[in-house]
């Protein structure tokens, strides 16, 4: 790990303000930046604690939502007594993820903006545009492993997916990100506007602008309906998804879908929660139309589509 | 001048305290340390390295095993995966703060009783996580295998191996680490 200054935050305002220094990185959690910064993946040069804004409180919203401070932990997140009631599907997806210690840890606004697992961009030793943009992307040289890989959404500069499960199930509730800048202004991002697809720009994975900070992420009034959140993975526990598939069906059999583990961001269209009366595969035909799949990895859209198919038969 | 720490080495913060080291006070097993650290130390590093609690492991140093598992301020974490500069004024608890050799709290106990070790690594992490979802089970904390989000949650194998499967054992004693753990739930109860 390289050496870095250490500061703490005692607000957004000096936060953001902070952060605008070149080199200078957030940290709330840390699960995900220490891991890089161990790695040399992530090398600030100053790091600034968030862990004591103070935004760590789960809020009533005057339209019937809930606003989640940035710093709620997904422990905290998923066990929220409004949250299991009116959004079950967000605390299954929290509980799906990494493990008991880790989601103590683990915050709202740094799950949002962990970075992608794919072993190449961890792998310092190989070529990936995403960690030095020009290099190359290793997981696309030939004999490559792909297996866990994205097949939609993604570039001829990297296929690599989004890993985190709770933005799946933020992107079915129809989420939004709030952040605050330097100058103190505030924005508002829904999950497609703050996750860039990665084109020729790879290295760049959200909207937000040097020294922006994510204040709280926004759930718009409940919706009910059944809702599920099934992550297929490669052991029961402990794994990143393969597939994962956040299903909200109403009783008139509309609903939304939106899945993890095949694109670089959480992955949901209209035109596939409009075809969801007709069933899995009508979803998939256009969740899924543009694919492009490897070799390795084409068995995630099978895999996307008998999932939903098992899911929406258990009603 | 501060006297030396554990380890015998020689703190003198004002030297020490420059652009990538500062200050930072740690509650371990009720004492407290006032320490000037590297800003990089991990806090299992300062607890293994300055302060000699060796209890807590380092399998991965990533997050992925759950040998460095701790509790803060009553809450389970990887200490590998946090910043002890990020822990000032906090309390942790290690596994040499759960019983001495001769008083052995009921979950080291439990794990002796049911055999639930072999060669010992994973050990500390095991009872510090095994500890800490019993109190996770009381105070209602989902899992991914609670069937009802909504009521209280059952004591079953699968809550309690869902829960532990963020401690990894290389040998293979989860059967009997399942089994330490009832006893402890059962006795509570
Ligand atoms: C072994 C292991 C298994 C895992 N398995 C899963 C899994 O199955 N599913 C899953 O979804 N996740 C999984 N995770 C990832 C885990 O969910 C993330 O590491 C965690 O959510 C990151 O949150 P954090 O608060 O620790 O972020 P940090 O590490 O503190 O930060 C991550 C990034 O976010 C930035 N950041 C943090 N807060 C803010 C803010 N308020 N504003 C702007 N930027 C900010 C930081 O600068 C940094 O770039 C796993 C992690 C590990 C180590
Ligand atoms: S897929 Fe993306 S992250 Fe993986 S090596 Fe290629 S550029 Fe890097
Ligand atoms: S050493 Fe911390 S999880 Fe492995
Ligand atoms: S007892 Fe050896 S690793 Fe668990």
């Amino acid at each position: 790990m390289r050496a870095f200054r250490y500061a703490r935050a005692a607000d957004p305002a000096a936060a953001a303000s902070a952060a605008q220094a070149p080199g200078a990185k957030f940290i709330a959690g840390g699960t995900n930046l220490l891991d890089l910064m161990k790695h040399e993946i992530e090398t600030p040069t100053q790091v600034i604690d968030v862990t004591g804004t103070g935004l760590d409180t789960i809020a009533p919203t005057p339209e019937g939502g809930l606003r989640i401070g940035a710093m709620a932990s997904n422990a905290a997140l998923s066990a929220d007594t409004r949250v299991r009631r009116d959004y079950p599907l967000l605390s299954r997806a929290l509980v799906s993820g990494a493990s008991g210690q880790l989601r103590n840890k683990a915050t709202t606004g740094g799950n949002l903006l962990q970075r992608t697992r794919c072993a190449y961009f961890y792998d310092t030793a190989m070529p990936c545009n995403k960690r030095s943009p020009g290099a190359g992307c290793a997981a696309q040289g030939e004999g490559a492993t792909t297996r866990q890989l994205g097949v939609i959404g993604i570039s001829e500069a990297c296929i690599a997916t989004h890993p985190s499960d709770m933005a799946v199930a933020l992107r079915a509730l129809d989420a939004e990100v709030e952040t605050l800048l330097p100058d103190g202004r505030t924005r508002r991002f829904t999950l497609d506007a703050f996750y860039p697809l990665p084109g020729d720009s790879p290295h760049i994975e959200s909207a937000l602008a040097p020294g922006e900070m994510i204040t709280s992420v926004v759930l718009p009034a409940p919706v009910g309906g059944r809702q599920t959140y099934y992550k297929v993975r490669d052991r029961a526990s402990y794994a990143f998804a393969l597939v994962s598939v956040a299903l909200i069906q109403q009783d008139d059999g509309s609903g939304r879908v939106a899945l993890g583990g095949v694109a670089p961001r959480p992955w949901r269209r209209d035109a596939a929660d409009e075809a969801l009366p007709q069933g899995a595969s009508a979803v998939m035909e256009k969740l899924l139309e543009g694919a492009r799949p490897t070799r390795d990895n084409a068995y995630k859209l099978r895999l996307a589509e008998r999932t939903l198919a098992a899911l929406l038969e258990e009603t | 001048m501060h006297p030396p720490d554990q380890l015998g080495r020689h703190r003198d913060a004002s030297a020490a305290c420059g652009d990538d080291h500062s200050p930072c006070t740690l509650h371990v097993n009720g004492t407290r340390h006032d320490l000037t650290l590297d800003n990089r130390t991990t806090l299992l590093d300062a607890l293994r390295e300055h302060l000699a609690l060796t209890g807590a492991k380092k399998g991965c140093d990533h997050g992925q095993c759950g040998a460095c598992t701790v509790a803060v301020n009553g809450t389970r974490i990887n200490a590998c995966l946090t910043l002890a500069v990020m822990h000032d004024g906090d309390e942790i608890t290690t596994i040499e703060g759960h019983g001495t050799p001769e008083s052995l709290d009921a979950m080291q106990q439990a794990f002796i009783d049911n055999d639930a070790f072999q060669c010992g690594y994973c050990t500390p992490g095991q009872i510090c996580s095994a500890t800490a979802i019993l109190e996770e089970i009381r105070a209602g904390l989902p899992s991914h295998v609670t069937e009802n989000l909504s009521t209280a949650i059952d004591l079953t194998d699968a809550e309690i191996r869902e829960r532990m499967s963020g401690n990894l054992c290389r040998c293979g004693a989860y059967a009997n680490i399942l089994k330490a753990i009832h006893q402890v739930a059962e006795a509570h109860s």
